[in-house]
């Protein structure tokens, strides 16, 4: 459970994120919607606590970001954007490494990697070194990563850029399965189709603002507009017209 | 705990893995210094055994003059050589550079020297040539001790003692030991050691920061459940093995190197045995964790990996500023110089090197305030990776 309320952040003279509020229930996959540049990295960030928000708070599972950072992340597997492999060490050990790092007993983490690789269908690639992994093989193992120690909350930013039809394809059938096992998942995206094929509720963001949060029905009813690209795209005018 | 180990040993792993920058960092840093040395040594030998033995050729006009002195000259290794062929040639020969130096004789020579006037030779070279002024300088030398010669026997033919004519008798006495003597050439190597030892975690150091950046590895990485310190920590910690490591061999190839180096010949026998290699290796020891986390912090501000590498050569040269003003004022060990790192490590490697007495306050000294600042510096580079700018 992700609870994000009313967090602002900015660098130097831009205001990325303007008091942005929305809940991430478990159970439910919840999209973060946006143009490039709305903001949507930066309030990921905060909620896997690599950055502090300049106001408001937010917390996974009641951890406070801030001031309990160390139980938040212990809650979280996150995917930033762009995220890299050591390249001396194969796809195995890069995932091991993080199993270690993330305090799973020493005797479970052979089982766990061996489970995480299993499930990612990475067997092919597991033991090579990842220097020269193709981005949807480099995806696949940081996926992995985030998700060896079987974290309550998944945090996925653009997980699906770069990645092959069948890539993406895998890739959905995996949040809908942490769905059923009750996780709670918080992904963004800028591919409308992407967002509305997989999420239960969309939280569109621009300008560093919350345009409108709602499930998916809610969100055509709310904006008046049947086809889903087109409620995005009223959604955001009505953020630009304030 | 086990955070910190594991963070080691994925980085001592990850490194050794790294083959290109494994060897340039064990085996570039560690070769580079005996290389250099035993350059310049061979080359200083080469020039000091020159000019004694070698014999050197010197151009005259008009030998049939002065056969004697052409004798005189030959005794001592000048091989007198036809010069050219009239006076006025000779200016000439020495300022284009076809002669280094060039004597000329005149007809006047035996007559001027039978009548007991002062005999008129020339000697031409050019002083801002430093080969042909040590050549000129030679050619004086033998000229002169004939003319003492010369003098010596116009004394006693006429009844005077030739001792009437040296007043004083100077006599030299050089106090430096065989190996003090080495101390002054040796004093350089401290510099390899320090230079070998950054060169071995170098690129750990920059890893630490720039490069998991780079890479996009450092904020998944700064997502997980672990405190910024222990994973900082632990990459300093492998920074330092592989510190010791470049250290350990650097002694030892110097140990080696040493052992090939006719040093006798120069009046040096330095103490470098494998017990003074140990005792280097826990003096310096200290200094790899303030190099390590010098280089971490160096590198923590950077932008990239290149910018890393380039503000990190300058890093290298830091640690010989102290050694630098010390041997140019030639200041010796004094207390207060044991509080600063690379300064204190090297008067100690000299005093050891020279088998002068350790001071065991000094030694003592050296070590607390390395280690004091290495772990200052480590604090630093945690605080450091707490803040936000780290991601860039």
């Amino acid at each position: 459970m992700i609870k994000v309320d009313g967090i602002h952040k900015s660098f130097g003279n831009v205001h990325a994120v303007r008091g942005v509020s929305f809940d991430a229930p478990d159970g439910k996959i919840t999209g973060l919607l946006g143009p490039n540049g709305a903001g949507k990295s930066t309030t990921l960030r905060v909620l896997y606590t690599v950055l502090k928000p300049d106001e408001g708070t937010a917390n996974i599972d009641g951890a406070d970001v801030v001031s309990d950072s160390l139980a938040a992340r212990r809650n979280i597997g996150a995917l930033p954007h762009g995220a890299g492999l050591y390249p001396h060490l194969t796809a195995r050990e890069n995932i091991a490494y993080y199993a270690n790092l993330c305090g799973l007993e020493k005797s479970e983490v052979d089982d766990r990697v061996s489970n995480i690789i299993a499930l990612l269908e990475i067997d092919d690639f597991a033991d090579r070194r990842t220097k020269g992994f193709s981005q949807g093989q480099r995806t696949k193992v940081s996926l992995a990563r985030a998700l060896v120690h079987d974290p309550q909350n998944v945090i996925l930013d653009e997980p699906t850029n770069g990645l092959d039809v069948m890539a993406t394809r895998s890739l959905r059938h995996l949040i809908l399965k942490l769905k059923d096992a009750g996780r709670c998942i918080l992904f963004s995206s800028h591919v409308m189709q992407e967002v509305a094929a997989l999420c239960d509720d969309i939280c569109i963001i621009a300008n560093g603002q919350v345009a409108i949060d709602d499930s998916v029905d809610g969100i055509r009813q709310r904006t008046g507009q049947d086809d889903l690209e087109e409620a995005f795209v009223s959604a955001i005018k009505m953020v630009g017209e304030e | 705990m086990r955070t910190l180990l594991t963070v080691f040993f994925k980085e001592v792993l990850d490194n050794i893995r790294d083959r290109r920058t494994l060897m340039s960092a064990l085996i570039l840093g560690p070769v580079f210094g005996p290389v250099m040395f035993a350059f310049v040594i061979n080359l200083s030998i080469d020039r000091t055994l020159d000019d004694a033995e070698s014999t050197m050729d010197l151009p005259v006009i008009g030998q049939q003059y002065a056969p004697n002195l052409m004798r005189f000259l030959e005794g001592r290794n000048i091989n007198i050589v036809d010069g050219p062929e009239d006076i006025g040639g000779a200016a000439d020969a020495v300022k284009s550079g076809e002669h280094d130096v060039v004597l000329v004789v005149p007809a006047t020579f035996g007559e001027q020297l039978a009548d007991t006037i002062p005999a008129k030779i020339e000697l031409y070279s050019d002083e801002a040539n430093s080969q042909g002024e040590k050549e000129a300088r030679r050619a004086w030398n033998s000229i002169y001790a004939y003319n003492q010669q010369l003098a010596m026997i116009r004394l006693s033919a006429r009844g005077v003692n030739p001792r009437l004519l040296s007043p004083i008798n100077v006599d030299e006495v050089d106090v430096s030991t065989p190996s003090g003597r080495s101390a002054m050439l040796l004093g350089i190597m401290s510099y390899f050691f320090i230079f070998a030892l950054m060169m071995g975690g170098m690129y750990l150091a920059i890893d630490a920061t720039a490069g998991e950046r780079e890479r996009g590895s450092l904020e998944p990485l700064l997502s997980l459940p672990v405190t910024r310190g222990q994973l900082i920590l632990g990459k300093i910690f492998a920074a330092c093995v592989f510190m010791a490591a470049s250290l350990l061999l650097s002694l030892i190839a110097f140990y080696v190197a040493l052992k090939f180096m006719p040093l006798e010949q120069l009046g040096m026998t330095p103490n470098f045995s494998l017990r003074v290699v140990a005792a280097a290796f826990f003096l310096l020891l200290p200094f790899i964790l303030l190099g390590a986390s010098l280089m971490t912090l160096v590198a923590s501000f950077t932008k990239s990996y290149k910018e890393a590498q380039t503000w990190l050569s300058a890093v290298l040269i830091a640690p010989t500023l102290p050694i630098l003003v010390v041997s140019i004022l030639t200041l010796r060990p004094q207390l207060e110089f044991m509080f600063i790192p690379s300064l204190s490590q090297h008067l100690i490697l000299v005093d050891m090197v020279k088998n002068e007495p350790l001071n065991g306050l000094h030694v003592a000294i050296s070590v607390c305030s390395t280690l004091v600042f290495g772990a200052l510096l480590t604090w630093v580079c945690a605080r450091l990776y707490q803040r936000e700018g780290l991601l860039g």
